[in-house]
């Protein structure tokens, strides 16, 4: 290879290396900060644990109050984006398909939620007075309700590129139109569903500032709410509070290796066209 | 028949719980926003325009509030933007091997909840026995520690640091995208008429790559002015980081009900201005 073409792809390949490793950092320091006894973990270091402590991760469920709050945020995480993937593959089908005057105001307003802040306090009026602060039925319909403006500006854009045939032959044939939705458009709807469903889960389980909210009871919490309160426990146990942000990560992880394919490709769906 | 085989009732459940949860609390905030609503008194009065002269009277902190949140908004967009767009450039043109990979893992901290990135960094940013502190000591750059999160003015800056550093992954996925969908003919042609590599940025990637910039950067805005989470957990809104999200939950917090509905409302304001600006970066490309 000519020699300036080398030199030159080295650089670009050290840089890229580089970020890699400038983002894995933080990774890294938990996870072999959780191993750590607490005065070995006291300065947060880069060295590796001289006996790594299993043992933390059971203090640390136990202490945290972990394993309620594990099933808070997969109760949180899926109830809310079923519930949101359903109403918004529904609306965002006849929004697409049928293009009225009155159904184009309807999606104007609805993707303008991408963009909308929350109004907590007044927020906090309408849940008291629908009876749903500290409930789980509560903030599984609120974080339903923040999934839906991005959910059926995916879907909308997705229902355009299917051809108009599919759902007009079912129809034609007899099929109701709640039929023909769900045995016929829905199926082929599963990518961009899978697509936004990975997203919301990771959203609503990521989340933090609802729960702050309006959730007063521990057993209610999510695991950022959680982990918050943990680390405002334990602060100066970086060992536990290490344990304690693995555990919290690690299914975050898991999915977004599992599912990174419809995590990049959701992301960059909604800016890219094509 | 097509009324029929689309009824609008479909969209009822959408349309049901945004309405409720979002639209609602907005539209409310309209009225309260010129009330006394407080956690202490059991009646609420109308206090005219009371709550919007607290936010602007600058003997109060709603001011510095708002000025920390464009700082971080502008400082956020314009340093994601700049490290995406580099490596995203490095990750398409110059790097085969393991590009997907190197991507991975720099998308891999925006799918954290931000809490636990902020958490993390406390101990990171901890000015006596921190690893940025103290790998500043071991390699001789001992002037340049700082106490990062308490020393008022260069605060922002920690937490701005922080920030770019979480999201410039996900602005760096869709620039990817974006420079991936710009045909390779282009570049070829750029290279017969003689053009360098620069001349081909400027003239071939720059131009084509607009769109996707202004979304990336309509991203940024919008998440910018929202922040919440990582100020709260870095700094608690301490130290000249206060923000309009961490101000109204502070106001929230001490029952004073009005005047954070207020500051929402004008924060509503702003951001639907702004949304209309979403609405019309995305939409000459559905016509392309």
């Amino acid at each position: 290879m000519h020699p300036i073409r080398a030199f030159r792809a080295a650089v670009l390949n050290v840089s890229a290396s580089g970020a890699s490793l400038i983002a894995l950092v933080p990774f890294y320091l938990v996870f072999v900060n959780a191993l750590k006894t607490q005065p070995e973990a006291s300065s947060m270091g880069v060295e590796l644990p001289l006996n790594p402590q299993w043992a933390n991760f059971g203090t640390v469920v136990d202490q945290g109050k972990l394993v309620t709050a594990f099933l808070n945020s997969v109760v949180y995480s899926l109830g809310g984006t079923a519930l949101a993937v359903l109403v918004s593959a529904l609306a965002a089908y006849v929004l697409a398909r049928h293009r009225t005057r009155r159904h184009q105001i309807i999606y104007l307003l609805l993707i303008m939620g991408i963009a909308i802040p929350t109004n907590f306090v007044t927020l906090m009026k309408v849940m008291q007075v629908t009876h749903l602060v500290d409930s789980q039925i509560g903030m599984i319909l609120l974080y339903a309700a923040t999934q839906i403006p991005f959910s059926v500006f995916l879907i909308y854009a997705f229902v355009d590129s299917l051809p108009r045939e599919l759902d007009e032959a079912a129809f034609i044939d007899g099929c109701s139109p709640t039929r023909t939705f769900f045995s016929v458009v829905f199926p082929i709807l599963t990518p961009v569903l899978v697509t936004c469903g990975v997203l919301s889960i990771l959203n609503i389980w990521n989340e933090f500032l609802m729960p702050l909210y309006f959730l007063n009871s521990t057993s209610r919490w999510p695991m950022t709410l959680a982990v918050y309160n943990f680390f405002g426990q334990f602060q100066s146990d970086w060992s536990l509070v290490s344990a304690d942000i693995v555990l919290t990560i690690l299914p975050v992880i898991l999915i977004y290796i599992v599912a990174q394919r419809w995590i990049l490709s959701g992301v960059s769906a909604g800016a890219v066209k094509g | 028949m097509k009324h029929r085989a689309y009824p609008t009732w479909f969209a009822g459940g959408a349309l049901l719980l945004y309405g409720v949860f979002v639209l609602l609390p907005s539209l409310l905030g309209f009225g309260f926003a010129f009330t006394d609503w407080n956690a202490y008194a059991k009646t609420i009065h109308w206090v005219g325009l009371d709550n919007f002269a607290t936010i602007l009277d600058p003997s109060n902190d709603y001011l510095s509030a708002i000025q920390h949140t464009v700082l971080f908004t502008l400082a956020t967009t314009v340093l994601k933007t700049a490290f995406a767009l580099a490596l995203a450039i490095v990750l398409t043109s110059g790097v085969k091997r393991l590009a997907y990979l190197y991507r991975g893992l720099v998308y891999l901290p925006a799918v954290l909840p931000v809490l636990v990135v902020g958490i993390v960094f406390r101990s990171i940013l901890d000015p006596s026995s921190g690893l940025l502190n103290s790998t500043l000591q071991f390699v001789g750059l001992g002037a340049l520690t700082q106490h990062w999160l308490t020393d008022v003015g260069l605060t922002i800056w920690a937490v701005i640091g922080v920030d770019t550093w979480r999201g410039v992954g996900y602005i760096m996925v869709i620039l990817i995208a974006g420079l991936l969908a710009i045909p390779r003919e282009y570049y070829e042609a750029a290279s017969i008429d003689g053009a360098s590599g620069l001349q081909a940025f400027r003239h071939v990637t720059l131009p084509l790559l607009w769109p996707v910039l202004a979304v990336t950067t309509v991203l940024n805005l919008l998440y910018g002015l929202r922040v919440f989470d990582m100020v709260f957990v870095l700094t608690n809104g301490q130290y000249g980081t206060s923000t309009v999200y961490t101000i109204v939950f502070d106001n929230f917090s001490r029952g004073l009900y009005g005047v954070a509905t207020a500051l929402s409302t004008l924060f509503f304001i702003v951001m639907v201005v702004l949304s209309f600006g979403v609405i019309r970066a995305m939409r000459p490309r559905e016509v392309a």
